[in-house]
């Protein structure tokens, strides 16, 4: 059996759970094994009836009152509860902030494999092969979980499967599974989630987005890129590492842990394409990307790769686009 | 109080990365190795940790890898103020998170200690799971990418990054193992008088061979295929610069 289990953002379906029933749907027919769906913690019965149009042969409900705030603790001691009763062959999630929090805890648990992060699948006979990324985006590897694991467990990177290749059909049954959970389980106290005011620019609405990276080397070259920014008409966008340094200000933070954009043209300079920057930016129209190294991950989604030192290449330009 | 910090050398991301011979592994010997990112930010926090408390507060680095890779990180850690290291050498490169995290949690278990701290990933491997899985091995609580902390009586609270702006509160009891994410401070450099300060200090060496066959396995590397019909510039700078005018005008748009 194939166990996909739902991940609750704010009240619905997060995104990443519906491309893993997406995965969890592929596996199950390539391996002929029955798919289940397991609906815990927040929200869970909410997110039990938006799930009971997929097809699946066990849609499962594991609801709890200590389980309805999300602690690592104790989703990690139902949902390892759940795999010792059903011993599903594989366990599938998106790869969320959730699932790093509390999923390696099962791994632990269990002693049993956790394969994070997956871009896709591909199957040597009967048997699975994950590839993720590492090193950066610039190489990815092939992993296979080892034949004597009686479970394995598996996230996928946003976008490995599509939420639009969902079967509809509904499911053969629905069960409940009765969650044994009690105070001593769970050690952490946790607050209400907040949003941090976000002050400062909209780059969502913006038609060109100039975003520099890593690659400007030091503060004192903002101000080259902040010309380039000013000579195209457009906004100015970082990766994370610049924000972290203190170079410019948060609110222009580009990816998973900054804003989203979608312009008509981003025009990267000095950022190597990591996922979490990707993300929040691969919706482009049109992508021009300047690095020198030649096999940096963002020309594998760029339309123009532009071999170069930025150093050179960006004020030069500036001059021509002034003219 | 005692804390760890468990950091990692990676290789630097100015270097080459070449699939090696096996198809397993990387060339390292065209590789830099330097301190993995998120691990410096969780060096920083422990360190400022303990000149806030300053009660006899201890900071032991701990590292594994291979004796060349791993003793930059070791002695940069020393030098930056850490008390002393732990040093679990292995020569192969493991691969299996769960295996990795066995082999810390076997040297580290009789340390007891209160806190340990991580970087939220390392930057070759990416799994993201070392401290999450340490922390349960041990019966200590976890969390994963804090962005502040604040130390408390018996408890540490934290401030956890979620997705897309969003975070939130969790105060754990400890002991606690917490991955850390980039920002959270600003790691310093270390002092000449950290770097003489830091022979002096107590580096042990563990032996850290698996004793158990690994959960997962890298059957092989490859280069990432592009899905986008990308167009390549490259040459003379101001042949790229004529070229990227005329996508910019006549092609795409956004300049008159
Ligand atoms: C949970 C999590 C959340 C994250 N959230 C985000 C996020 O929201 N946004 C984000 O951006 N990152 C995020 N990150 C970090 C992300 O993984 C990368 O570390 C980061 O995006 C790298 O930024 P960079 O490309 O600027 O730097 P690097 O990866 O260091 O790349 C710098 C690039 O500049 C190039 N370069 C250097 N000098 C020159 C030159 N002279 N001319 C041309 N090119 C040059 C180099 O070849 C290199 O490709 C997150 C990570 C994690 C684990």
């Amino acid at each position: 059996m194939i166990l996909v289990v739902l991940e609750n953002q704010r009240g619905n379906i997060h995104a990443f759970s519906k491309e893993a029933v997406a995965a969890g749907q592929s596996l199950s027919s390539k391996l002929g094994m029955d798919l289940s769906v397991l609906c815990m913690g927040e929200n869970a019965s909410t997110l039990k009836e938006q799930a009971s149009d997929y097809k699946l042969q066990n849609l499962i409900l594991a609801d709890h009152d200590m389980t309805s705030t999300y602690s690592a603790d104790g989703y990690s001691k139902v949902l390892s509860d759940v795999i010792k009763d059903l011993s599903p062959k594989y366990v599938i999630m998106g790869h969320s902030y959730m699932v790093r929090d509390f999923l390696p805890r099962v791994s632990a648990k269990l002693d049993i494999p956790f394969v994070s992060d997956i871009i896709s699948v591909t199957y040597d006979g009967d048997s699975p092969v994950f590839a993720r990324q590492v090193f950066n985006a610039k190489l990815a590897t092939n992993i296979q979980s080892d034949s004597s694991s009686k479970t394995t467990l598996l996230s996928f990177q946003s976008a490995a499967f599509s939420s639009d290749n969902i079967e509809l059909g509904g499911s053969d049954a629905t069960t409940v599974f009765e969650v044994s959970i009690n105070s001593d389980d769970i050690k952490s106290t946790s607050e209400p989630e907040f949003q941090e005011s976000a002050s400062g620019v909209d780059l969502t609405t913006a038609d060109v987005i100039v975003s520099v990276g890593r690659g400007i080397e030091s503060q004192d070259n903002i101000p080259m890129v902040e010309s380039l920014t000013e000579a195209m008409g457009a906004e100015l966008g970082s990766s994370r590492p610049v924000v972290d340094m203190g170079w410019l200000p948060s609110y222009r933070q580009i990816g998973s842990s900054g804003q989203a954009v979608s312009p008509n043209l981003y025009f990267s300079v000095g950022v190597s394409g990591a996922i979490q920057h990707v993300v929040g930016m691969k919706g482009s129209k049109n992508i021009i990307a300047i690095n020198k190294d030649e096999e940096a991950p963002i020309f594998e989604i760029a339309d123009y790769a532009v071999v170069g030192d930025l150093m050179e290449i960006v004020p030069k330009l500036t001059e021509e686009l002034k003219k | 109080m005692k804390i760890a910090v468990l950091t990692k050398a990676i290789p630097s991301y100015e270097s080459s990365i070449r699939i090696d011979s096996t198809s397993k592994w990387i060339d390292e010997s065209v590789v830099n190795f330097v301190v993995n990112e998120s691990d410096s930010y969780a060096l920083e926090e422990a360190l400022q940790i303990k000149e806030k408390l300053d009660n006899g507060t201890e900071v032991v680095v701990v590292t594994m890898g291979s004796q060349d890779n791993t003793s930059k990180v070791l002695k940069d850690g020393l030098a930056k103020g850490a008390d002393r290291a732990i040093f679990i050498q292995n020569e192969d490169s493991y691969t299996d998170p769960l295996s990795i995290a066995k082999l810390f949690s076997e040297n580290l278990k009789d340390e007891n200690f209160d806190l340990i701290f991580s970087g939220l990933q390392s930057d070759d491997l990416g799994s993201g799971q070392t401290g999450v899985l340490l922390g349960e091995l041990l019966g200590m609580s976890t969390a994963t990418l804090g962005i502040e902390t604040d130390i408390q009586d018996g408890q540490i609270k934290i401030k956890r990054e979620l997705e897309s702006g969003w975070f939130q509160w969790v105060t754990l009891p400890f002991p606690a193992s917490i991955s850390i994410q980039s920002g959270i401070n600003e790691p310093r450099y270390p002092s000449l008088k950290g770097i003489m300060g830091a022979k002096r200090k107590e580096s042990k060496v563990v032996d850290g061979q698996l004793s158990d066959s690994p959960k997962q396995n890298f059957l092989n590397l490859f280069i990432p295929k592009t899905e986008k019909a990308t167009e390549k510039i490259e040459g003379d700078v101001d042949g790229i610069v004529a070229k990227l005018m005329d996508i910019l005008k006549n092609k795409l748009r956004v300049v008159s």
